[in-house]
């Protein structure tokens, strides 16, 4: 009889905390690349059109999952329109234990997605340019036209969307049905339509290297408002 | 505002005593009833109310409780809109009417959306809200660098600059205007006020501005405050 004890050392626990927009594509990402040892938890994709929410949310998430273990976090958020205030309590959570949360670079969904220079150059081509991803082209009747209240009141289209030019689709997937989707949202908003295959882009590489425990990838913002 | 059984009535404006008009319309403008809202202006100034008054007290009063119900979350930005077109429709009526009788300014206001922004649903609220406060507001539009603003400041001659941005990645270029202003010199002889969805009071502060504004209707308050703080520092 073998007397050995065989020492299991487990895989440290990782903790995603999401926009409910990235959902579908953490999962597939999660089960694509076999990391079972991630926990993804999400907060309502709603909060796209109310981002004052996102931080206290947030902030309640992280105050969760550190009361059940002590793995790492990772805010699949970008700034989101938080103004900093997203970035704030992550720092305020880093002070009392260094590293212990980031998130994923850049303002926007769109811009991991794309790639930090990839979106910029989109931006500047034309800056008249509304964002979908997957997820907001399959959610666009709630997420767009009747959070806008356009399904009420379509006169208040010219006011929400006279100074853009087209509408960008920044596709995750080659689905052709969402693509045809995606041009009839532009034709409903009277936008231009173009559509770039991202792929899950940053997300991918930033949810690898979170795994791989490489920390600099995924790095807050600076202050917005440094001098 | 107003529940449910209230779309059922047909008020007869005609029929209201002035009190009650008043009320009316600021329910209506509440509801977004533009027609409405252009037909009680058209009363009042038949019952020789001044402009100036039915602006103040029927579109800025109706357009004021508009806005802290945006700011509490009883209303939504749809809902503003509509509230803003229907105020639009009286402001259209009575801007003539208030050049020609009431050439009292509060105060001069360049306002514009910075540099690499295009969102400026905000900056047009403000600008109603101002007008109807009794500024005089010059409107430069989206997307405007500092040399934009340099140029209106140059033009305009105004007491207040105020910049606008929706976008987390827009906002910074507000502080590449404010250093602009007091590189050149010039920082303190305006007032810079600043705003939108993104900001807050450290922001406006970290940026040098005078400052944040929350929403249309606070910004009135302020650039009155701002101006007769001003003012006092001059007398």
């Amino acid at each position: 009889m073998d007397n050995s004890t065989a020492t299991i050392i487990p895989f440290p626990t990782l903790n995603i905390i999401a926009c409910g927009a990235l959902a579908k594509e953490l999962i597939a990402l999660k089960s694509l690349n076999h990391l079972q040892q991630i926990n993804i938890s999400c907060l309502p994709a709603r909060y796209h059109n109310t981002p004052k929410l996102i931080p206290d949310a947030v902030d309640k998430k992280i105050e969760l999952i550190k009361s059940r273990n002590d793995g790492k976090i990772l805010i699949a958020y970008g700034d989101c329109g938080t103004g900093g205030l997203l970035d704030a309590v992550i720092e305020k959570h880093n002070l009392l234990q260094e590293n212990l949360v980031e998130r994923l670079p850049g303002a926007h969904c769109y811009q991991f997605f794309a790639g930090q220079q990839a979106f910029i150059d989109i931006q500047e081509e034309e800056i008249g340019s509304f964002y979908l991803t997957d997820f907001l082209v399959n959610q666009f009747e709630s997420y767009v036209w009747k959070s806008l209240g356009l399904d009420k009141n379509p006169e208040l289209l010219e006011l929400y969307f006279s100074n853009y030019k087209r509408l960008v689709f920044l596709a995750q997937t080659n689905n052709e049905k969402l693509t045809k989707l995606a041009e009839t949202c532009a034709n409903r908003l009277n936008l231009k339509f173009e559509r770039i295959y991202t792929g899950y882009g940053d997300l991918e590489k930033s949810l690898n290297n979170f795994n791989a425990g490489e920390i600099p990838i995924v790095q807050i913002q600076p202050k917005l408002y440094a001098s | 505002m107003s529940d449910e059984s209230d779309y059922d009535d047909v008020v007869d404006l005609n029929a209201l005593p002035d009190d009650e008009l008043v009320e009316q319309m600021q329910d209506d403008l509440y509801d977004g009833l533009r027609d409405e809202v252009i037909e009680g202006t058209q009363i009042l100034l038949k019952r020789n109310w001044k402009p100036a008054v039915i602006l103040k007290d029927a579109l800025v009063g109706g357009m004021t409780i508009v806005g802290v119900d945006f700011r509490d979350g009883i209303l939504f930005v749809p809902e503003v809109l509509l509230s803003a077109n229907a105020m639009k429709g009286g402001m259209e009526i009575l801007r003539p009417l208030l050049s020609a009788t009431d050439n009292v300014s509060a105060g001069k206001m360049v306002i514009g959306t910075v540099k690499g922004d295009i969102h400026d649903i905000g900056k047009n609220l403000v600008k109603m809200m101002m007008e109807g406060g009794g500024f005089e507001v010059i409107d430069l539009g989206i997307n405007q660098s500092v040399g934009d603003f340099f140029a209106a400041i140059e033009e305009y001659k105004p007491d207040i600059v105020g910049m606008s941005a929706l976008l987390t990645t827009t906002m910074p270029y507000m502080k590449v205007v404010i250093d602009e202003m007091v590189a050149k010199g010039i920082r303190d002889d305006f007032i810079v006020l600043v705003g939108g969805a993104p900001l807050n009071e450290e922001f406006g502060a970290a940026v040098g501005a005078d400052a944040y504004c929350r929403d249309a209707a606070s910004t009135v308050d302020i650039a009155k405050e701002q101006m007769a703080l001003r003012q006092a520092a001059v007398s």
